[in-house]
């Protein structure tokens, strides 16, 4: 049915429905009699009017013509497409959890409350940090909420409006500028070196007293651990700037090192990666935020807290930053969250991190003969190649076009922009070593292609519910609704 | 091995082998000794998965939900009916276990059904334009103020006191660090004071944010705002609770520049707070300054119609630094439970929801204060929720109520000094006569226990 191809409106008939309700049993006033008719709509809401068998089979047909992790090997660079694990939606689905208002009585939500406060205690521990806010809603709200933290500091030293500058690598996702441009600072790009390093010499350079300070992610979104970390921040910290780690890479160093320990002074961690909570195509996301104890003041609020044995919300911080989004975060993901890492404890959690990693390097062992690796060492959870050589005009889109004819999702692409041609493969732990095999050759059979039967490529992929789309047109004039 | 991680000691010893390595530490060699941390994490060890099951749903039983209170608490969160079918379809794992859909070829599942969501808020806002879904309400309201800011050239966003005060908070952290500043516009009667509002308009102001129906309940003269800034450089930001749509006047019909609010009540669970979604909807004129996702329609080599993620250079991963925000997620699962909510309901069924709280929070209105012993707080046209006042300290009502199995009212004064036996009822389509009669009795009989009732 993957060429089932109308749209919800399309199917719609006047006078079918799809919901019951029960009848309205008290006793009711003509609306215009609560309501004065200046207030009322004189328009339609113009919604779709289908049966239940039509939604059903709509949305079911909608499903057929997506590829999610459960349907395939997805190594999508940066974004840790590992599996998500069943019993963590079942959990989140009870009535306990999925069923409890955000303003109920404390002690009606203890064990709520007790999930929020564990899963903060155990993220400080992974992350080496002193304290952690869930509020956050995704990857980047964490960024903002970091970097208001950020400002948040310098503005109680009084030097908030002379430390106007963010200093970001050039390998930096692009949330990291975007995030401190939001808060009105100024991005300072650090090239990196030839290693894919932050180059330690143009840093100095930049540093002076008009420093906020820097965001980094290490590993960094080549996958290489950064080896002068510590030398880093020891550099920005001289310079009275704070250290910010982006965790969108943390599923390396589960166990292994902790961004607390490396110097970073804030850092966020996105549960949909690392802690496998599902990507929902787009989101929900969680974006938690960690601080040294130092900063711990200007955590949004409310923070969860203990006190005996009773959890409770504490509103009453006179230096938080306030809220950053209603209520408390993204809870349903944070059960999620927990029930990972109860199920994974100390040991496999490391063993997480230790699978991520030679996964990522057997593949690019693999691979660096046959396609350009720019950067050749050892790698942490993902790396990136540089395309193809060959004659035939193929380009990585061309080559991510053509694995989705041999049923895998492709890697992220054109990232990071410091990699001609890039090509960022994010493995992740819960693929096997016969799934990677067979990657590597339909990755060896296409660069065979390249060379044999170029327009395979060209023209890929072949057998999807659409094929390449006309991109160009979507933005040039956009129908961006249904009419 | 762990059943999360299939590669076996085997395969690890060939990979390493493979590898030239001969150790998993080897790994890691890259990363400086004094940075490994020597004792591993000081983590419980791992649950099975039936030690894990007993674990959480212990801890789940130790709340009590809307399944097991009567639930009488609005003021941001509703306790509407969800169809089974929504429920079930977004469990489908194509969905909820695929990524943002950058490869449009297999996404088009979750693109076309964006496209339908954001058709629906289209039409529910009456605005031009909409994106693929933002946090929350919140979030959205934060969003759409920086939008204001930006394409207006102005510094400054007036928000009415009468605005849900979790978003007042979010709009003052979001101002407060970007350097914006915030008024705030005063109140008559639980309704924003329009004369004020009409005194602080100048040429600073970049927006003017004011709810309906507002915090309290309050159906707001949208009509009289969309007027006094009508041929304004002004933007007028209207915050909307998007089941009301369905019975009154929409943002588009008096004159909203952007529309946004709080999503959850279309099909998503209460979740203790979310994720929920937040919907953000603006003229065609302020299309490209949208923040975050948005998908369009358009057509594949053969012809055929297909759905994209467009006007990308909008955004982060192009733009970096010039983005128009830094959001990159939306929240998908959430919108698709919106749209499979919306399109369940149909044009019918939105219209019966709403005009069922409508009926049944009259009815509680009605029958809670005609003794006079609970009075209502203001005196103006409401949708589902009022505020009453009385002589009772609200804290021993919601105590009592929860004695008697129901989540009660909302204590005004947690955010409005002067209200200080102020309590915020909400009523939705859920609620039966029997629930509601029940509730007005153990009220009463709160206030007659404290000698605060009727002699």
């Amino acid at each position: 049915m993957r060429d089932y191809n109308k749209l919800i409106f399309e199917i719609s008939r006047e006078g079918r429905k799809a919901y019951s309700l029960p009848k309205c049993d008290v006793d009711t006033l003509p609306v215009d009699e609560l309501i004065p008719e200046k207030y009322l709509s004189s328009t339609p809401t113009n919604m779709p009017e289908v049966s239940e068998v039509d939604i059903v089979r709509h949305y079911t047909n909608l499903s057929s013509k997506n590829y999610g992790v459960d349907t395939g090997f997805y190594p999508l660079g940066s974004c840790t497409m590992k599996y998500n694990p069943k019993i963590n939606e079942v959990v989140a689905s009870y009535d306990g959890f999925r069923n409890i208002h955000p303003l109920q009585p404390e002690e009606t939500v203890q064990g709520a409350l007790e999930v929020m406060y564990e899963l903060q205690k155990a993220l400080g521990e992974i992350t080496g940090m002193s304290e952690v806010s869930l509020q956050p809603a995704a990857g980047a709200h964490g960024e903002l909420t970091g970097l208001m933290i950020m400002k948040a500091y310098h503005r109680e030293r009084g030097e908030d409006t002379k430390r106007t500058k963010i200093i970001v690598p050039d390998s930096a996702h692009g949330t990291n500028p975007a995030s401190a441009s939001v808060l009105g600072y100024e991005v300072v790009e650090i090239e990196s070196d030839k290693n894919g390093d932050v180059n330690v010499e143009k840093l100095k350079e930049a540093m002076g007293d008009d420093i906020a300070g820097m965001m980094l992610t290490n590993p960094s979104t080549l996958g290489l651990f950064e080896p002068n970390v510590n030398e880093i921040c020891d550099i920005v910290h001289a310079a009275g700037g704070l250290m910010y780690y982006d965790g969108a890479n943390a599923n390396a160093i589960l166990g292994v090192t902790r961004p607390g320990d490396m110097g970073f002074d804030i850092i966020h961690l996105n549960l949909h990666k690392t802690f496998s909570t599902p990507h929902g195509g787009g989101g929900p996301g969680s974006g938690p935020v960690g601080v040294s104890e130092e900063l711990a003041k200007f955590l949004p609020t409310p923070t969860v807290e203990k006190h005996g044995d009773v959890y409770t919300l504490n509103y009453s911080k006179p230096s938080s930053i306030g809220k950053v989004k209603g209520f408390y975060g993204h809870f349903g993901v944070c059960v999620r969250a927990y029930a990972y890492i109860l199920s994974m404890g100390a040991e496999g959690l490391e063993n997480v991190s230790a699978n991520a990693v030679i996964n990522a390097n057997y593949l690019m062992q693999a691979l660096k003969g046959t396609y350009k690796l720019p950067i050749d060492r050892l790698c942490k959870h993902e790396f990136v190649l540089g395309g193809i050589e060959n004659d035939n005009g193929i380009t990585t889109l061309d080559i991510a076009k053509r694995l989705i004819d041999y049923g895998y999702y492709p890697p992220t692409v054109y990232f990071p922009l410091t990699i001609h041609e890039a090509m960022m493969i994010e493995p992740t732990e819960t693929e096997s070593v016969e799934t990677l095999d067979a990657f590597i050759s339909a990755m060896l059979k296409i660069a065979e292609e390249a060379e044999s039967t170029p327009e395979l490529l060209k023209e890929a992929p072949h057998n999807t519910p659409v094929r390449r789309v006309d991109e160009v047109s979507a933005a040039r004039n956009p129908i961006i609704k249904y009419t | 091995m762990h059943r999360y991680i299939p590669n076996t000691e085997a395969d690890l010893t060939c990979m390493l082998d493979r590898l030239g390595l001969s150790s998993i530490d080897e790994l890691f060699r890259d990363i400086p000794r004094e940075l490994l941390l020597e004792n591993g994490l000081d983590l419980p060890e791992a649950l099975s998965e039936q030690e894990l099951i007993s674990k959480m749903m212990g801890l789940s039983k130790k709340n009590s939900g809307v399944n097991e209170l009567t639930c009488f608490l609005g003021a941001g969160a509703y306790d509407h009916f969800i169809p089974v079918v929504v429920g079930e379809l977004v469990s489908r794992s194509e969905f909820y276990t695929s990524y943002t859909p950058y490869q449009p070829e297999i996404s088009q599942g979750t693109l076309q059904a964006i496209f339908e969501y954001q058709t629906m808020i289209c039409n529910l806002t009456g605005m031009d334009s909409t994106n693929a879904s933002m946090y929350d309400g919140p979030t959205a309201c934060a969003e759409a103020a920086r939008m204001a800011v930006d394409s207006t050239r102005r510094n400054t966003i007036a928000v009415s006191r009468t605005v849900n005060p979790e978003v007042r908070k979010v709009l003052d952290t979001y101002m407060d660090l970007c350097g914006f500043k915030i008024v705030e516009i005063g109140m008559d009667n639980g309704a924003t004071d329009i004369s004020q509002l009409e005194e602080q308009l100048n040429d600073d102001l970049a927006a003017v944010v004011v709810q309906s129906p507002n915090f309290f309940g309050i159906i707001e003269d949208m009509n009289a705002v969309g007027e006094l800034l009508s041929g304004s450089k002004t933007l007028f930001i209207s915050y909307v609770n998007p089941i009301s749509l369905a019975v009154l006047k929409k943002p588009g019909e008096y004159g909203a520049d952007i529309a946004v609010g709080e999503g959850q009540s279309l099909g998503n669970s209460l979740n203790f707070g979310g994720p929920y979604v937040g919907f953000l909807a603006t003229t065609k004129k302020l299309m490209r300054k949208m923040p975050g996702r948005i998908v369009g329609q358009t057509t594949d080599v053969d012809g055929k119609r297909a759905f994209v993620l467009t006007l990308q250079a909008r955004e982060q991963h192009i733009r970096r630094s010039k983005a128009s925000s830094n959001i990159c997620s939306n929240q998908g699962l959430n919108a698709l439970a919106s749209a499979i909510y919306m399109a369940t309901m149909g044009e019918s069924g939105l219209k019966e929801v709403a005009t069922q709280c409508m009926q049944k929070a009259h009815y509680a209105q009605k029958k809670l204060t005609e003794n006079g012993v609970y009075k209502p707080l203001f005196d103006r046209p409401f949708f589902m929720e009022f505020a009453v006042t009385s002589a009772v300290d609200p804290s021993s009502v919601n105590r009592d109520l929860l004695e008697a199995g129901i989540l009660g009212g909302y204590q005004l004064s947690r955010e409005y000094d002067e209200y200080t036996n102020g309590l915020l009822l909400c009523v939705t389509e859920k609620r039966t006569k029997a629930e509601i009669d029940k509730l007005v009795d153990c009220m009463l009989e709160t206030a007659a226990k404290e000698g605060r009732g009727m002699a």
